[in-house]
């Protein structure tokens, strides 16, 4: 028993243990997401984030030694986003077609996720610090993170925010569509994307091929848009508002 | 299947080297996915593997975000002092952008098509 002990707490300090609990809970979350007819509200991401919070809370586990084994499947994200090239381009005589259109919907979109973001938070008494954190929170995480940095917020929690709005958005952005009648994919996905970047995009591509690609394009355009317009929103903000 | 993995990280290689180089205000993968796009425009068309090796990519793209979202631990105590603020803002923004772009998109989408 002492051996098994032993080795026990041996491998829950190793990468392995902690790469294959990553694993283990989305299978779980994924399972009951399935069984549940694929209802958003019960996204897998959600469900996986918090098993393995519980998991860690529960042996004491810090978040550096669980990142060293969770690392290997965060580096796919990068080439995952280079694999939406390819929804992309089935879909590019589409895009091509509406260019003008999901150019001016994401730079409303853009705008409207920055300012009500602000607003809100700086209406309820939110620091400087969060609100700098917040601002930039629709943006896929790395580019947001930088932007937050940039204006004196704090990155890792906006990589938070940014995973938690990205999993709301998963939740709730069908249901909101359907509420105003919004039935079209192209406009569907493009909504999910600029909202909720990444984890809307796989949403999206779980739900129509269409909606997918136009939510992987509208992540990679918002990070544009939000890199470029808000710092000078930001300026501008600050002089008004003494932010 | 790894012809096509190597060619999805060159991609990115490039892009996060363009980017570093150049200082631009996008992540390296996506810059990436545009080169990766590039390609096939000229190419034409998908090869058999690129489309497996993508989908098997993107088919489980949400488990990708599980460490990051795991990161919640970190902050703890500053997210229950702002709950309400941040909570809030990101309810009323999310679901705020999802409306205005589409149905910016719905109703730009269909005038391009009467016209």
């Amino acid at each position: 028993m002492d051996n098994l002990q032993e080795t026990w707490v041996y491998l829950s300090a190793t990468p392995l243990f902690h790469l294959t609990l990553t694993l283990v809970a989305f299978q779980a979350a994924n399972w009951v997401f399935e069984k549940a007819g694929r209802n958003p509200l019960l996204n897998p991401v959600l469900g996986a984030v918090l098993l393995v919070v519980a998991v860690l809370i529960m042996t004491g586990t810090d978040y550096g030694t669980y990142f060293e084994g969770a690392q290997f499947v965060h580096f796919l994200l990068g080439p995952a986003t280079v694999a939406l090239a390819v929804p992309l381009y089935r879909q590019w005589h589409h895009v091509r077609r509406s260019a003008l259109a999901i150019t001016l919907s994401l730079i409303a979109g853009s705008l409207t996720a920055i300012l009500t973001a602000t607003a809100v938070t700086w209406v309820l008494g939110g620091s400087g610090e969060v609100l700098a954190s917040v601002a930039p929170k629709s943006v896929t995480a790395p580019v947001a993170m930088a932007i937050a940095e940039e204006l004196g917020g704090l990155p890792s929690l906006t990589a938070v925010l940014v995973i938690v709005t990205g999993i709301f958005g998963a939740m709730f952005g069908s249901a909101v569509l359907n509420l105003v009648g919004v039935k079209d994919w192209q406009a569907r996905g493009l909504a999910i994307g600029t909202a909720s970047h990444g984890i809307g995009t796989a949403r999206a591509l779980q739900v129509n091929e269409t909606a997918g690609a136009f939510a992987g394009l509208a992540m990679g355009l918002n990070a544009l848009a939000t890199a470029l317009l808000l710092p000078i929103i930001w300026t501008v903000l600050s002089r008004l508002f003494g932010i | 299947m790894l012809p096509f993995l190597t060619l999805i990280l060159l991609c990115q290689l490039a892009g996060e080297l363009v980017v570093g180089a150049l200082a631009l205000p996008v992540p390296g993968p996506v810059l990436g996915m545009v080169f990766l796009f590039l390609i096939l425009l000229i190419r034409g068309q998908v090869p058999a593997q690129l489309e497996q090796t993508s989908n098997g990519l993107l088919r489980s793209m949400s488990l990708l975000f599980v460490p990051a979202g795991t990161g919640v631990i970190l902050h703890f105590q500053l997210l229950g002092e702002a709950l309400l603020p941040l909570g809030l803002a990101l309810v009323i923004s999310t679901l705020a952008t999802i409306f205005v772009t589409g149905l910016l998109m719905r109703w730009l989408g269909r005038k391009a098509s009467d016209g």
